[in-house]
């Protein structure tokens, strides 16, 4: 692994604070190296060098008529109906948002029993999200069989393996627990179905998941691991994910980002020292639903940005095991991922970035943010011309649609990150966000990471293991000093940093965490939105109500949504949805009968 | 038919009392069968002369669906029927499902039907109600008296409590009621005294005290109860006291569990600690 003062330099030549603006190159030579071809003279727009790239995104304004007290008045409006303690509970989870200094918001507690939340299990996060989408790693599910259909991939993570690398996506490995395991005990079964498995497949990895009854029944699915470790050959490694632990999904992405980092995370060496001269990155939290990490490969590689590791979308067991040989991590879904971003940069001093490829202006900008870092001239010029090129490509699609949905209003409430990322997408055809919030993210994803030393750990989130993570004494190459990220701060770049999803919406926008079905059906009637992004379990309750919805879970069947090309999708289905007639339509058979307390609450 | 089950601290000799209560009911004319909820299949050993049969989890494992009721019950002593559930190896698996999927097998193959006859149905249940299948006996009306095996030390007395709770709790919903306290007698001081106002306290009865006499340790070493090895010796007649007292026991409650200091105090009281 290459050191890191064989890099380019760090930061922009110009490197001292308020010194960009002045002195930023107009015309320079590229490196030879980097392009293979002769030096050629490139340009690169001073205002590009200037750009900031660490303030928040500006949200699209809401229509006047929406004042703060009014959203105050809706919130008790909203938990009206709740007994008083449910109330209570549920009110710490609105704020009517203040972009320059967002309240405390309450995030990542317990869901009322009964609310009927959107959000899934620990092992959903562990499996279903962040290991699952893995190509070459076989799945195994320890746990009944419904537990192992259910998170068979259902959120549509695409893969396009290269020659010789496995894809087992397509199947469904389960232990199929029946009440005599439960009885007898399943660790027996578990490593016949890992040695059945070996026997078929040959796979480089096989990862084992504990659902709920697994550790009601204490199977220790480490040790057979271990065991089987031994007695195959290959990497075989357990996670203690069962469904009930932690609050949310939120739990299983830890326990994912710990069980990835210990067990294959710096596992492999590349068969040949990374040529320092490249710019190699690892994309983490990006899953690669519908294609976006298609996508997304696809523009990186225009750039010419080298893609070592996606965390883990269309990814393989090798990627992943030598993704500590890369220079920078730039990170999509903050929530699911950010332990691996810290943990990574700690032992191995790869610096972390957030970034959002979802929406044409976003990922423009989070491309200025890979060669920023870089700061490498020609890859400045390059990735210009790329956005310039790409843009352009959308852009009349683009105006054209726009012209349509301009001032229409989006809500949205899915994710830990997507109900963040989507609002760029709107905003860029100009749809505001006129109430959003995650099912599943922490305050951090909320009001930004500068808030973390302020949360309260509560006891379900302490049932969940923090690594002790040091530098590793022969593997620890810091790719930028601190002084290069001060600097790289001060010319718009932050690291380890994400202001969160509050910073970037209109004032005065509804924020709410972990929303419930009555409160989403009253905001539904007071908003009347165009359109509303959300979940499988949200879906056909908007849809009977004449709103359409989109899925962001799985994209209801379409994508790419991330990149340029995603974003073009996007507006085209958004269009679809909501210039389309057809929901004026919807007459339920029960329209004109009355709803009872809740509708006539909310009228 | 009478539905008995049989709890109490680990070790304090539920097994021996119930099989040698048995052996007196049975002596008695009476058709009982003593269902073993212990995953270590030891509870019916002296009935049956040997750990022989096959516990009805092993059955149901090996044989699959197709399981006969004479695959799992054997007959004992005096025609006592004898039937173990059986149970994963210690630190394996989870017993307590064992033994609801046991129960339930048991009432599907009919062993409780009215063509068996019985007089009796004995449950002879594993330690302290731990966790919601040893609970199984006493919900849903499995078992309809409970007896809890007890001695004048503290921490059976304290285990006696706890299971009180638990028959409490599925008094409601199961119909389930204590019918007393059997002292199997550890000779404590005043332990007598000290388990009757015990027994009070949790609104209930002593229902007999069994002394201790060694003969009971001679009669296990040779695999039998007391009454089959020795029918004439004086720890017998107390068996066979016991099983009379509990054939002709009326007083059926729902107990009134103490809180820990009360049980402390009451063990000041009759000069047990301190």
């Amino acid at each position: 692994m290459s050191p890191a003062q064989d890099h380019p330099p760090a930061v922009p030549p110009t490197g001292r604070a308020g010194a960009t603006a002045d002195q930023a190159p107009r015309a320079l030579t590229t490196d030879p190296v980097a392009t293979g071809d002769a030096p050629q003279v490139v340009v690169v727009d001073e205002a590009v060098l200037t750009l900031d790239l660490s303030a928040p995104t500006e949200a699209l304004a809401l229509p006047d008529t929406l004042v703060p007290a009014d959203q105050g008045a809706l919130i008790d409006r909203l938990i009206s109906s709740y007994p008083p303690k449910v109330a209570r509970k549920r009110r710490r989870h609105f704020q009517v948002n203040e972009p320059g200094a967002p309240a405390p918001i309450g995030a990542n507690e317990r869901t009322v029993p009964g609310i009927i939340t959107q959000r899934g299990c620990c092992y959903a996060g562990c499996k279903g999200v962040v290991l699952g989408p893995i190509t070459d790693i076989v799945h195994i599910v320890h746990g009944p069989i419904g537990c192992s259909y259910y998170a068979w991939m259902t959120r549509r993570n695409q893969a396009r393996p290269p020659e010789g690398v496995a894809n087992y996506l397509q199947y469904a490995f389960s232990t199929d627990l029946t009440e005599d395991e439960i009885i007898f005990g399943g660790e027996k079964k578990l490593a016949a179905a890992i040695r059945e498995a070996h026997a078929l497949f040959h796979p480089k990895a096989i990862a084992v998941f504990s659902t709920c009854p697994v550790g009601l029944i204490g199977d220790d699915v480490h040790a057979v691991s271990r065991q089987l470790r031994k007695e195959l050959g290959i990497n075989i490694f357990g996670f203690s994910c069962e469904g009930y632990k932690g609050v949310s999904q939120s739990a299983g992405h830890h326990i994912a980002n710990n069980g990835l980092f210990t067990h294959v995370v710096g596992t492999e060496e590349p068969d040949a020292e990374p040529d320092p001269t490249r710019f190699r990155i690892n994309v983490l939290g990006e899953y690669n639903i519908g294609g976006d990490a298609f996508e997304i490969e696809r523009i990186l590689e225009r750039c010419g940005i080298d893609l070592v590791a996606t965390f883990s979308g269309n990814t393989n067991y090798g990627d992943i095991a030598r993704s500590h040989t890369a220079d920078l991590n730039v990170v999509m879904c903050h929530r699911s991922i950010n332990y691996l971003a810290e943990m990574m940069e700690t032992r191995y001093g790869i610096p972390w970035t957030k970034v959002n490829f979802i929406g044409a202006e976003a990922t423009a900008k989070s491309l200025r943010k890979i060669a920023r870092y870089f700061g490498d001239q020609a890859l400045i010029a390059r990735v210009e011309t790329v956005i310039g090129e790409e843009l352009e490509a959308i852009a009349a699609e683009r105006a054209e649609i726009r012209s349509r949905c301009e001032g229409k209003l989006a809500m949205l409430y899915v994710g830990g990150s997507r109900a963040h990322h989507y609002q760029e997408l709107f905003r860029d055809i100009g749809m505001p966000t006129i109430s959003a919030g995650y099912e599943f993210a922490h305050r951090d994803d909320y009001e930004g990471r500068e808030v973390i030393p302020s949360i309260k750990v509560d006891a379900d989130s302490r049932n969940i293991e923090e690594l002790d993570v040091v530098a590793d004494p022969l593997a620890y190459h810091p790719r930028r000093s601190p002084e290069q990220l001060d600097a790289l701060a001060r010319s718009g770049l932050q690291t380890r940093d994400y202001v969160g999803m509050m910073r970037e919406m209109a004032p005065s926008a509804l924020v709410v965490d972990d929303i419930s079905h009555h409160e989403m059906e009253v905001l539904i009637r007071e908003y009347s939105p165009a359109v509303v992004c959300s979940g499988i379990k949200d879906k056909y309750v908007i849809e009977k109500m004449g709103v359409p919805c989109k899925q962001l879970h799985n994209y209801d069947y379409g994508g790419p949504y991330a990149g340029f090309v995603g974003a073009r999708n996007f507006y085209r289905e958004i269009d679809r949805l909501v210039s389309a007639n057809v929901w004026k339509y919807v007459t339920p058979p029960w329209a004109g009968e009355s709803l009872g307390a809740f509708a006539s609450g909310a009228a | 038919m009478r539905k008995v089950a049989i709890y109490g601290k680990g070790g304090i000799g539920k097994s021996t009392t119930t099989q040698n209560t048995v052996a007196g009911l049975a002596e008695m004319g009476k058709k009982v069968m003593v269902v073993g909820c212990d995953p270590k299949a030891d509870s019916t050993r002296l009935l049956l002369g040997g750990l022989a049969q096959r516990s009805v989890l092993d059955t149901l494992r090996s044989e699959g669906e197709d399981v006969e009721l004479e695959d799992v019950r054997s007959s004992g002593f005096s025609d006592t029927l004898c039937v173990e559930s059986g149970g994963p190896e210690p630190g394996v698996g989870c017993a307590g499902r064992g033994i609801i999927t046991s129960i339930n097998l048991l009432e599907q193959l009919g062993a409780y039907d009215e063509g068996e006859n019985l007089d009796y149905v004995f449950y002879d249940v594993l330690g302290d109600v731990v966790c919601g299948g040893f609970a199984m006996p006493i919900r849903e009306g499995k078992a309809q008296e409970v007896y809890i095996v007890a001695s004048g030390e503290m921490m059976a007395m304290y285990a006696a409590n706890n299971i009180c709770k638990g028959i409490r709790k599925f008094a409601d919903s199961g119909g389930v009621r204590l019918g007393g306290i059997i002292c199997n007698s550890r000779k404590v001081d005043n332990e007598f005294e000290l388990i009757e106002h015990f027994a009070k306290k949790l609104g209930t009865q002593m229902v007999y005290f069994v002394p201790r006499d060694n003969d009971v340790q001679r009669a296990e070493i040779n695999r039998k109860t007391v009454i089959d090895w020795s029918p004439g010796c004086g720890q017998a007649d107390h068996y066979r006291n016991l099983a009379r007292a509990i054939d002709g026991n009326e007083m059926f409650v729902v107990p009134e569990p103490m809180h820990t200091d009360e049980l402390e105090s009451l063990l000041l009281e009759h000069g047990v600690l301190g």
